[in-house]
């Protein structure tokens, strides 16, 4: 497949790099990338990734644009509010970008559709603002062999961490299990400055557009830290847990499983 | 002793306990932090057996569950 000359124009700084040039470009129009939430680290990461000349994007969502949302997630404009958030994000990826595929998925994600939806990407970006989910796409992509980019995010602080398969740490090895619902802070009670969604969502899309060049060094083993009141970032390493339950040597999580969590938690 | 906490070399008491570091640090949900000690996880059942020496390095990795 050869570049056409708006192509070549539209995506001229990505090529005009020499680790990226017209080879890095192709892999980006061949990637997959599926990206679960539509909200403040999805919406960021959604545009740059559609900006990025990538093939064909997923994005997942069942709820529609809220006033409340629209300080951070920044694909939905005051226009879209009651719309379904994966259609407002598709219509503002395509604004940026007609070339790029984008599939609308409005849904959940549940251990019944997970590793459907997973199956046909390359890498996953994990948009979610909940436990389960975060959860859930870790065992999910551990089990399915699938590259993916974690990240959190609440008040002024962010971090974020890359799985690539059979190197380095997943999700469970830091965390184990998600915490008892309301045990620890979510942004809905404690807040969350727009930007800083900004910050991270835009890491995201950058580990996913190194994974798919297959440029650079991935954020695998090492989780990023981000404190946006101090400007500090810091890149921890992590070591792996032996007895990890989905990517140890024994895995006790052969497939994908629900967390329960209190419903409002999931609708906001 | 000087221990490397979070990536800040600083002094502490001689010989505390992973438990007495995280109050001294005030550790948000202390409960729910996993710690890694030198590069290797401690389980939350080993906090007060893992007596610190000069010269370890902590790290406090914190549930973040926002991203909408």
């Amino acid at each position: 497949m050869a570049f056409s000359n708006e192509q070549l124009t539209r995506y001229s700084r990505h090529i005009i790099l020499k680790e990226f040039g017209i080879k890095g470009q192709k892999k980006l129009s061949r990637g997959r990338v599926l990206i679960i939430g539509a909200g403040g680290l999805g919406s960021p990461a959604a545009l740059y990734l559609a900006a990025a000349g990538v093939g064909c994007i997923g994005i997942v969502d069942a709820d529609d644009v809220d006033l409340s949302n629209l300080q951070r997630q920044i694909i939905h404009g005051t226009d879209d509010i009651g719309r379904p958030k994966a259609d407002s994000a598709r219509a503002g990826m395509l604004a940026v970008n007609p070339e790029t595929e984008v599939r609308a998925i409005r849904a959940f994600v549940h251990a019944g559709n997970i590793m459907d939806l997973i199956r046909d990407y390359d890498f996953i970006i994990d948009g979610t603002d909940n436990f389960p989910a975060k959860f859930l796409i870790n065992d999910a992509c551990v089990l399915a062999g699938k590259a993916f980019s974690h990240a959190g995010i609440l008040r002024f602080n962010g971090q974020l961490t890359t799985y690539v398969p059979g190197l380095g740490a997943c999700y469970r090895c830091i965390f184990k299990e998600p915490p008892p619902p309301e045990a620890v802070p979510t942004c809905r009670q404690a807040g969350v400055v727009g930007a800083l969604a900004g910050v991270v969502g835009s890491l995201q899309a950058m580990e996913a557009v190194k994974y798919l060049a297959g440029i650079g060094e991935l954020l695998s083993g090492a989780l990023l830290t981000y404190d946006a009141l101090t400007t500090t970032f810091r890149k921890i390493r992590l070591p792996r847990r032996a007895d990890c339950a989905v990517c140890g040597a024994l895995p006790s999580i052969t497939a994908p499983v629900d967390y329960a969590q209190a419903a409002c938690d999931l609708t906001l | 002793m000087t221990l490397i906490v979070a990536g800040t070399a600083k002094e502490y008491p001689d010989g505390i306990n992973l438990t007495r570091l995280i109050e001294l640090e005030k550790v948000e949900t202390p409960m729910y932090v996993t710690v890694a000690l030198n590069n290797a996880f401690v389980e939350s059942g080993g906090f007060e057996t893992a007596v610190l020496k000069d010269g370890d390095t902590v790290e406090f990795l914190y549930f973040m569950g926002g991203g909408r």
